[in-house]
């Protein structure tokens, strides 16, 4: 069995079941009726922090490629980056259905005036084409230049995320402050990177560390038997 | 749940500010009541590890104040929160106010008055006969709740400490205590939180100081053991757990004021058309219903307390 194959079967299906497990458990509560006073506002919260964390961590998935050499880890990015598109997805529907209910007066006056909106929404607005070209037949057809290039907007997407949350807290900044500062340093590395020629000196390029990663990945993955 | 008008308190409902001040009367309710007032406060059932457990409390129902709204569940009333003290999430100050110590609690009484004085809670609190109010609660990040509050008029209290001329603003203050207010050990706010009332204001009948809600004294997450309700006005002016009420000559500096003085006014008034720099106002979710209900001017409560800002700007003075 190659790596690549032994990571499909054994470890992705694991890292769905642990990228699920958010969304899973607030519907088992919401079943439950153990979402509080006011469930809607707990819906809202809770697709939008796992929106802006499935963002971080899929951007966190280039930079711990390159620090670890650690090649495999670029096969969770698609699928990291698909969650956070899901969980903006229901996030941007909660808004719709449950907390407006399609009152679209309403809604285009919340993007035009208030900013914390209007930052949400381009948020989750510039995630639809990445998420419509992540299949491999698109990334053919467009190329792989112009995908990435296409790709960078999750930057973008990301800091209006993190706008869109610092804007809205009523007086502690703490948490969204934080979130800030995770995508300044994903960000920052990538500049860096991009910018220092020292930069690659640290990035293994060395196969055979790679795959003793790899193994050891593997052989923590493997179901006790 | 259909959105549906509050019923009308008629002008002849109201009681008379004169009446409010018969001293006679007053002191004639108060006797009867003061026993019955003070007694869960001074029985010997609260231990010194804290005071938790709600007591029954003695009061009269059927205020002409009181709205025939639906009520919010006792679990909904004390289980969704603000109460930064305790923490910025609607389940901390539940989760976390079981620590504060309510007993001893003492208030000061402070400024222009003729009896300034630091008073036991019992001692404050023993003229005064209980009565039930249900009102409507709009918090300022626009949900909002009918809570049937137990108290008596702010206005009994201020009649009894005689304030003089100078008075004309009222300034509360809530208990500092990092120890037990897990909240405070970060500037969220400007601790300990102040608030502030135009004399007026405070001397209205709707302006009440609770001890408690649903029949009982109030818990630790709704501000225990007295707080102020007023509300016409966005729920972070009405303070809770004080240990400080003083009567000064200008406008005290609020904590929600100074943390965003462009966001949070002095005056908080409930104003649908006075929106939050960030969000609207016009709208409000009441808690436990899906579909939202329009927001009124002054909650609600325009026709007793509208005369107060007469000749006033409400968007200048928000």
């Amino acid at each position: 069995m190659t790596t690549a194959r032994s990571l499909r079967r054994l470890v992705k299906p694991v890292a769905f079941v642990a990228a699920v497990a958010p969304l899973t458990g607030l519907a088992f509560r919401g079943v439950g009726g153990e979402l509080g006073a006011n469930p809607i506002e707990v819906i809202t919260h809770e697709t939008g922090i796992w929106a802006l964390r499935f963002l971080l961590i899929t951007l966190a998935i280039t930079p711990l490629r390159q620090l670890s050499g650690w090649r495999s880890l670029i096969g969770f990015r698609r699928m990291l980056g698909l969650f956070a598109f899901l969980c903006a997805s229901l996030h941007f529907c909660t808004y719709l259905v449950l907390d407006q209910f399609f009152d679209f007066a309403s809604i285009i006056e919340d993007i035009a005036k208030r900013t914390y909106i209007a930052a949400g929404f381009a948020a989750f607005v510039l995630l639809v084409p990445l998420a419509a070209t992540s299949t491999a037949a698109m990334i053919r057809s467009l190329g792989g230049r112009r995908w990435r290039i296409l790709h960078r907007l999750i930057y973008v997407s990301a800091v209006s995320g993190v706008a869109h949350y610092l804007w809205l807290v009523k007086a502690d900044t703490l948490r969204p402050l934080a979130y800030g500062m995770i995508l300044a340093t994903l960000l920052g590395f990538r500049a860096w990177h991009a910018l220092s020629p020292q930069a690659k000196g640290i990035v293994s390029r060395n196969p055979s560390a790679a795959n003793r990663r790899i193994r050891a990945l593997r052989s923590s993955a493997e179901p006790e038997t | 749940m259909l959105v549906r008008k509050a019923p009308q308190i008629r002008a002849s409902e109201i009681t008379d500010e004169r009446l409010y001040f018969n001293r006679r009367e007053f002191l004639g309710r108060a006797s009867i009541a003061a026993a019955a007032v003070a007694a869960p406060w001074l029985s010997p059932s609260g231990t010194s590890a804290g005071f938790t457990d709600a007591q029954a409390l003695e009061f009269s129902t059927g205020s002409p104040f009181s709205t025939r709204e639906p009520r919010n569940s006792f679990e909904d009333v004390t289980s969704y929160n603000n109460f930064y003290e305790f923490g910025i999430e609607k389940g901390d100050p539940k989760r976390y106010a079981v620590g504060l110590k309510t007993r001893p609690w003492t208030v000061a009484l402070e400024g222009h008055i003729a009896k300034p004085g630091n008073y036991h809670l019992e001692d404050v609190l023993k003229p005064h006969a209980l009565e039930e109010r249900v009102y409507r609660l709009r918090c300022v990040e626009a949900w909002s709740m009918v809570v049937p509050w137990i108290g008596f008029p702010l206005a009994s209290l201020i009649g009894r400490v005689e304030p003089t001329s100078q008075a004309k603003f009222v300034e509360f203050t809530t208990l500092y205590r990092p120890s037990e207010m897990p909240g405070q050990r970060r500037d969220v706010l400007q601790w300990p939180y102040v608030e502030g009332l135009r004399m007026d204001e405070a001397l209205h009948p709707l302006t009440i100081l609770a001890v408690g809600l649903y029949g009982k004294t109030l818990l630790n997450q709704n501000g225990a053991p007295l707080r102020l309700v007023v509300p016409w006005k966005y729920g972070f002016k009405s303070i809770k757990s004080i240990v400080k009420i003083r009567f000064v000559e200008s406008e005290p500096a609020t904590s929600w004021s100074a943390s965003g003085p462009r966001e949070y006014g002095f005056y908080a008034n409930v104003n649908p058309d006075v929106d939050h720099p960030r969000w609207s106002q016009a709208r409000e979710r009441r808690i436990g219903e899906f579909f939202k209900h329009k927001t009124l001017p002054f909650n609600g409560y325009h026709d007793q307390v509208a005369g107060l800002y007469a000749g006033m700007d409400l968007r200048k003075f928000f």
